[in-house]
Formats: C-alpha cells, sequence, structure tokens
C-alpha cells in the first residue's frame, strides 16, 4: 500500500460480472498472496471465506512481533472488528442455495455469514479469550471502533486492542454501490490499528483525539457534519498531513473537497488510489497515516473520514516525543 | 439505571402483556407465517404479529413506509422506553444497539430481485438503505429528536447482552449521561435455513436443560432500555425500574459454532461481571441463563453454572424463557434482560415452561414452574457464535 500510495496512480480495475447483466461491475480486487500465508493452514481459517483472511493478514501484520505475547497469554488482547457489507460473499452464496434447494443448503457457508465470524476465526488463531466486538456501521465506524479500543485500554478492560476493518468483494456489493454513485470503484481488504497504553514514548505514534459522529440525522447536511468535525480537530498546520477519504469521483468528493479547500499542508488520498472499501477504508486511511507519519518529519495527521450514510467523523494522530523506529 | 424498558416479543406488544406470559410460562410457538418453510425440517417459530399502527413520532409516513419487520419491532419496544423514560427530544443520547442481522428481510428482497428480474430497479435503492443496521438507529434518532454516536454490536447471539453492556459502561465511565439502548431481531428466511440447514433447530418441542432436549426454536422481538446516571434520574425524579451493576464479556475460541464443553468462557463472563460488580456468586439469587436447548450449549452452561457457583450451587434458581418465546438471536440478550426487570419488580421466576426431565449434571435449581421469590440480584447469561459471550448483573432498586 505503501509503495501504491507514493506512485499516485489508482490501481488497475478488474472487471466483475454481475449475473443477469451484460455490463461489467468496476472493482479493485486483493491479489492472491504468494507464497499462501501460513496462518492459511490453521484449522479455523481453512474454510473461511476472503474477509477472514483478509483480517487475519491486517491483524498479524498490526500486531508485528506482539502475537507470540498474545499467544502466550502475556497480553490480554481485545479485538475490534468493523465491518459494513460483512460476510457477504457466504451469506449470498448460502442464501442462494437455500432458497433453490432447502435440503442443500450447506451449514458450513451459514456459519460463516456471521458478522463476527472473521473475529471469531482471529482470537482462536491468537488464543485470545478476551472481549471481542464486532461493530456493524459505514466506514465513520473504525473511528468509532479506535474510541472504543481506547476505552477499554483506559479501563484496564485489556493490555492492548487491535482494531480492524475488512470487507470483501461480491457483485452483490459493487451492484449496490452503482446505484448510488455510478463511478464507485469497489474494493475490498482490510486495515488493522494496534492500540497499547505505554509511557515509552518510542514506539511512534500517539492516537490524541476521536472527534464526536456527526450522524446524518434530522435532515442535516454532510456540510455541516464537516464543519464540525473538522472544528473540533486540532488547528490548521502545515507540519500536519492530512487523510481524507475522497476517492477522485467529483460528485462524491465535492463537500469533503471544499471543506478541507484550504489545508495547508500534505494531502493524502488513499480511497483515490485503492477504491472504495467501505469499512476497510478508513482502517486504510488510518494506516496510511500512521505509516506516513512514521516515515516524515511531520508532526501529527488529521484523518477526515466522511462516511456514506451514518457519520462524519475524524481523529487526529501525532508523532510522540522521541524520534520514531 | 434503568429509567424505560420496551419490549416486543411473541408473547405480547408491551411490558404488562409479557410479563403476564413469561411469569406463567406461556408459549408462543406456531408455523412459520412469514415466509415460505416447505421443504426444511422444522416449521415452526415464534412470530411477532406487528401492528399496522406505528407510534407517533418524528418520522414520516413515507419513511415508516420503507422499514421493514425488524426496524418496525425496534421503533415499537425504544418507544416504549421513551415514553416511560419521559426523555425530552434534543441533546446527545448515544445510541447502542445489538442485531445479527439488521433488515436482513430486505436484504433478501434486493437478491430475489436484482438476480430474478436483473433490470428492474424499482425499490432496490430503498432496500440497501434500510437494510443496513446504522438505517435503523439513525431511525431512532430521527424519531426521538437526539443526537450522539451510534453503536451496532454485532456479536451474533450475545449482541443484545454486549450492547446493553456497553451501553452500561459509557455510563459507568462517565462517557454519557444518558443511553438508549438494546437488541432487536426479525425472524428471516436465511437466518431460519441457516439454522435448519445445522439441524440446530428442534423437531419437537425447544427443551432447555432437559435431558431430552434436541434443538433450539428462533424466534424475533426487540426490547429497548433508557439508561441513565444515578444522579440524573434523581434529579428528574424518575422512576427507577432497575440497576445494571455488572457486566463481562469473553471468547469462546473453541469453536465457530459450538462451546468448550466445559464452559469455560461462560464462567470468565460470568466471574467477570461479578467482578464489576463486587459480588460474589452466592448474592445471585437467580440466573437467567443462555439456555438454548441445544445438547451442547445446555451442557457448557451447566458446567459453566455449576463452577461458578460453587458451593452455593443449590441455592441458585435458573431458568430459560427461550422455552417461551425461543432464540431472539441478536434480541435475545435484551429481551432476556427485560425478563430480569419483570423478575426483580414482580419477585418471581419466570420457568422453564416446557422442562420435564432437568437435566441431571445440573447443581442449582432448574425452575420449571411459575414461583415467587425473593430476588435482589439476577444474572442473564448470552452466548454467541463465533465464541461471543456476555453476562449482565442487574439489581433491584427498594
Amino acid at each position: 500500500m505503501r509503495e501504491a500510495l507514493a506512485q499516485g496512480k489508482p490501481l488497475p480495475v478488474h472487471p466483475l460480472p454481475r449475473p443477469g447483466l451484460s455490463k461489467l461491475l468496476r472493482t479493485r480486487r486483493v491479489p492472491v498472496p504468494t507464497p499462501r500465508p501460513e496462518f492459511l493452514a490453521h484449522p479455523r481459517l481453512r474454510r473461511t471465506s476472503p474477509i477472514s483472511h483478509y483480517a487475519t493478514s491486517a491483524a498479524l501484520e498490526a500486531l508485528g512481533n506482539e502475537v507470540m505475547a498474545v499467544k502466550n497469554g502475556s497480553i490480554r488482547l481485545g479485538i475490534i472488528l468493523c465491518v459494513m457489507a460483512g460476510c457477504v460473499s457466504y451469506s449470498r452464496r448460502f442464501y442462494d442455495e437455500a432458497s433453490r434447494a432447502p435440503a442443500a443448503a450447506s451449514p458450513l457457508l451459514f456459519s460463516e455469514t456471521v458478522f463476527n465470524a472473521p473475529a471469531s476465526h482471529l482470537a482462536s488463531l491468537l488464543g485470545s479469550t478476551a472481549i471481542a466486538y464486532t461493530l456493524v456501521g459505514d466506514p465513520g465506524m473504525f473511528l468509532i471502533g479506535l474510541a472504543l479500543g481506547a476505552q477499554w485500554l483506559r479501563e484496564d478492560k485489556i493490555d492492548g486492542c487491535v482494531v480492524v476493518g475488512a470487507e470483501e468483494l461480491d457483485w452483490l456489493i459493487a451492484d449496490a454501490a452503482r446505484r448510488f454513485q455510478r463511478n464507485s470503484i469497489v474494493s475490498e481488504g482490510a486495515g488493522a490499528i494496534y492500540l497499547k497504553s505505554t509511557s515509552d514514548s518510542r514506539l511512534g505514534i500517539e492516537l490524541q483525539s476521536i472527534t464526536d459522529a456527526h450522524n446524518y440525522v434530522h435532515g442535516r447536511s454532510r456540510e455541516s457534519c464537516l464543519a464540525q468535525m473538522r472544528g473540533q480537530l486540532p488547528a490548521d498546520d502545515k507540519r500536519v498531513l492530512l487523510c481524507d477519504s475522497q476517492q477522485g469521483i467529483l460528485r462524491a468528493d465535492a463537500v469533503e473537497a471544499k471543506t478541507w479547500a484550504n489545508w495547508p499542508g500534505v494531502r493524502l488520498s488513499p480511497k483515490v488510489i485503492l477504491g472504495d472499501g467501505l469499512a476497510s477504508s478508513s482502517a486504510w486511511q488510518c494506516v496510511a497515516a500512521t505509516d506516513y507519519l512514521m516515515q516524515s518529519e511531520l508532526s501529527g495527521a488529521v484523518i477526515s473520514v466522511v462516511g456514506c450514510n451514518q457519520q462524519t467523523i475524524g481523529a487526529y494522530i501525532a508523532r510522540s516525543g522521541l524520534p520514531c523506529d | 439505571m434503568i429509567t424505560g424498558a420496551g419490549l416486543i416479543t411473541p408473547l405480547g406488544m408491551d411490558w404488562s402483556t409479557n410479563a403476564w406470559g413469561f411469569r406463567r410460562g406461556h408459549s408462543a410457538f406456531r408455523n412459520v407465517r412469514g415466509f415460505n418453510v416447505t421443504g426444511r425440517r422444522v416449521q415452526t417459530a415464534a412470530e411477532v404479529d406487528i401492528p399496522n399502527q406505528m407510534p407517533r413520532t418524528r418520522l414520516t409516513r413515507r419513511h415508516l413506509d420503507r422499514m421493514d419487520r425488524a426496524a418496525k419491532m425496534l421503533l415499537l419496544s425504544a418507544h416504549q422506553a421513551w415514553i416511560q423514560s419521559g426523555w425530552l427530544p434534543g441533546g446527545q443520547v448515544p445510541i447502542v444497539l445489538g442485531t445479527t442481522s439488521g433488515g436482513m428481510m430486505l436484504g433478501q428482497s434486493y437478491f430475489a430481485q436484482g438476480t430474478g428480474e436483473p433490470t428492474n430497479h424499482r425499490q432496490q435503492a430503498a432496500r440497501i438503505v434500510h437494510y443496513q443496521a446504522q438505517r435503523q438507529g439513525l431511525d431512532l434518532a430521527d424519531a426521538f429528536g437526539i443526537a450522539g454516536p451510534i453503536t451496532i454490536v454485532a456479536n451474533a447471539c450475545a449482541s443484545g447482552g454486549n450492547a446493553i453492556g456497553h451501553a452500561w459502561e459509557l455510563i459507568r465511565y462517565g462517557l454519557a449521561e444518558r443511553v438508549i439502548s438494546g437488541g432487536y431481531e426479525a425472524l428471516s428466511e436465511l437466518v431460519f435455513a441457516g439454522f435448519d440447514s445445522l439441524q440446530a433447530l428442534s423437531s419437537t418441542q425447544c427443551r432447555p436443560f432437559d435431558t431430552e432436549r434436541d434443538g433450539l426454536a428462533l424466534g424475533e422481538g426487540a426490547a429497548v432500555f433508557a439508561l441513565e446516571t444515578l444522579e440524573l434520574a434523581q434529579r428528574r425524579r424518575a422512576n427507577v425500574l432497575a440497576e445494571i451493576v455488572g457486566y463481562g464479556a469473553s471468547t469462546d475460541i473453541h469453536h465457530l459454532t459450538q462451546p468448550e464443553p466445559g464452559g469455560a468462557a461462560a464462567f470468565e463472563a460470568m466471574t467477570l461481571a461479578c467482578q464489576s460488580a463486587r459480588l460474589h456468586p452466592s448474592q445471585i439469587q437467580y440466573v437467567n441463563a443462555h439456555g438454548t436447548g441445544t445438547v451442547m450449549n445446555d451442557g457448557a452452561e451447566t458446567a459453566a453454572l455449576n463452577r461458578w457457583a460453587g458451593n452455593t450451587a443449590s441455592q441458585l434458581r435458573v431458568s430459560s424463557t427461550k422455552s417461551s418465546v425461543g432464540h431472539l438471536l441478536g434480541a435475545a440478550g435484551a429481551v432476556e434482560i427485560a425478563v430480569c426487570v419483570m423478575a426483580l419488580q414482580g419477585q418471581w421466576i419466570p420457568p422453564t415452561c416446557t422442562l420435564r426431565q432437568p437435566e441431571h449434571t445440573a447443581q442449582f435449581q432448574l425452575v420449571k414452574s411459575p414461583a415467587d421469590a425473593f430476588l435482589e440480584y439476577v444474572l442473564s447469561n448470552s452466548f454467541g457464535f463465533g465464541g461471543a459471550n456476555a453476562s449482565l448483573i442487574i439489581r433491584r432498586l427498594t
């Protein structure tokens, strides 16, 4: 992802057939990894759908060397999975089977349709029995998930928390998305952030604040939600990165582009490169902003998430006092 | 503090009808009418007959017409809670809800039309919008004129319990003064077919903790609570129904759909709930068990309860109200907490109305007939697919 964002060139589009129509849907798929990741040999992950693979892969990458500490029980790990469409691929397949021939519907597929299946597999792989939530909502939910993880840490419920945003592609999702935004390119994948309470500032990046969730209720416009969200973030600073949720579609981006038009610093728009990954998009934004801070001399990053149908919400992360590793 | 509660179940559309039914151990199962069950192993469930008339809120008629059964049950129960609480519109009120499938019936309709008539786009966009669980949360905010974060917990059958536990923690840790929280679930063909394919549904009668138990029965419904701080409730002179005093959550990593036979994670959730309430298990008089009626769940929960209650297990009374209304999945935890509140208020224990031969390994008392009781603290268990476990402790306010 770092390389793709640095190149600034949108990733190739993958045409996806839509049953019953000749027109192909525009999507971006996760490339098949080679070699096959070792974790897929775990008994719980053998028959799972792609969303579980993506969520696990992202979580393991975020946890890094902490995986062993979780596995041996020296870290109580909270897991928060954020999804919007969730396990749609197996849900569609199961319902299709169950509608055609009730007796032939596969129970193996059904058990993978529940929203929290990916979080359950991840917990099993890590041997983590601590609290785990799966949250459903629009892309802004990932920042709600980060706030929840921070809350659990403050309450000393856990020692660390991995927050994952994940989605998988299916024609059903791409078909649904194009009804609201004809030019949208739906993508899939996952992103994860590992939160930990520590006084060791060498660890690098600190989650400083999450704004209120400004919901699209009572006829409130996105413009007003964005203005309120921006007002809750630190003042403009050219040493701060803006990582926004624009996707390179003029109409869809108009409000966010206008709100941040006078931003004085560097900008990053991961969705322009990666596509609209629903709940994983906001996770990518957070990962991209964190990575950018680690690689640069900037002091902080503002993350702006304009959700598609629930909320606008923002976050501010900053470099800790000492230089990053 | 719980200052408002609303409840919709197959037993009834309001608090008093449900209290009457749960106290006496009424049963609400019938042949499924909501969708075609031809070819399924099992053809019964506990359904809600939703009234045509929806309560008057700020939602427009057009909006109400687009809502599916799940959203309507949620709104109906939330309206009861809202009215009872005496809250006024305005201000920041977080909404925390649990569900497993949101507006799944709309998703099914979208799929059916999308594959059967791919060029017919009529109503498809509205189905996408109203299928999503966050829309149902936004509906409540719109209906009652409130703002605040909306959190949808989808932890399978523990969703309702986890949602209310999370809401309680928002208040406990000073992150909110008021919260609307609960769980809701509508029966859908996909979910019914899923449990049928797993052969988890009872082909006879759902009999939790019975030696002859052979599976669960599905139901639908919703329960919503108005939660607030003691200070606010006192300032408003609100009528406090009960107090949530403890919450524990854990993850069972044994299997995606089967609990670890020793009930270790269930034990952990109950233990954490007691720790947060600063109570010993011996101080809990009644447990509303998860008690689905499957061999594996009830076996694991029995082992967990035996271990958790320890040498005072013989004093503990346990029942499963799923014998009356079935397994309400994402709504189960919320509805069962509502039953606990009823029990605390009325000082009675709802029976496991279908229980005949109690599980012989149970060291606790399985309540199979309506019973009066002295109740001060009760515990509600919710365990779900994926190993999501939640336990809450509720206290009677004298």
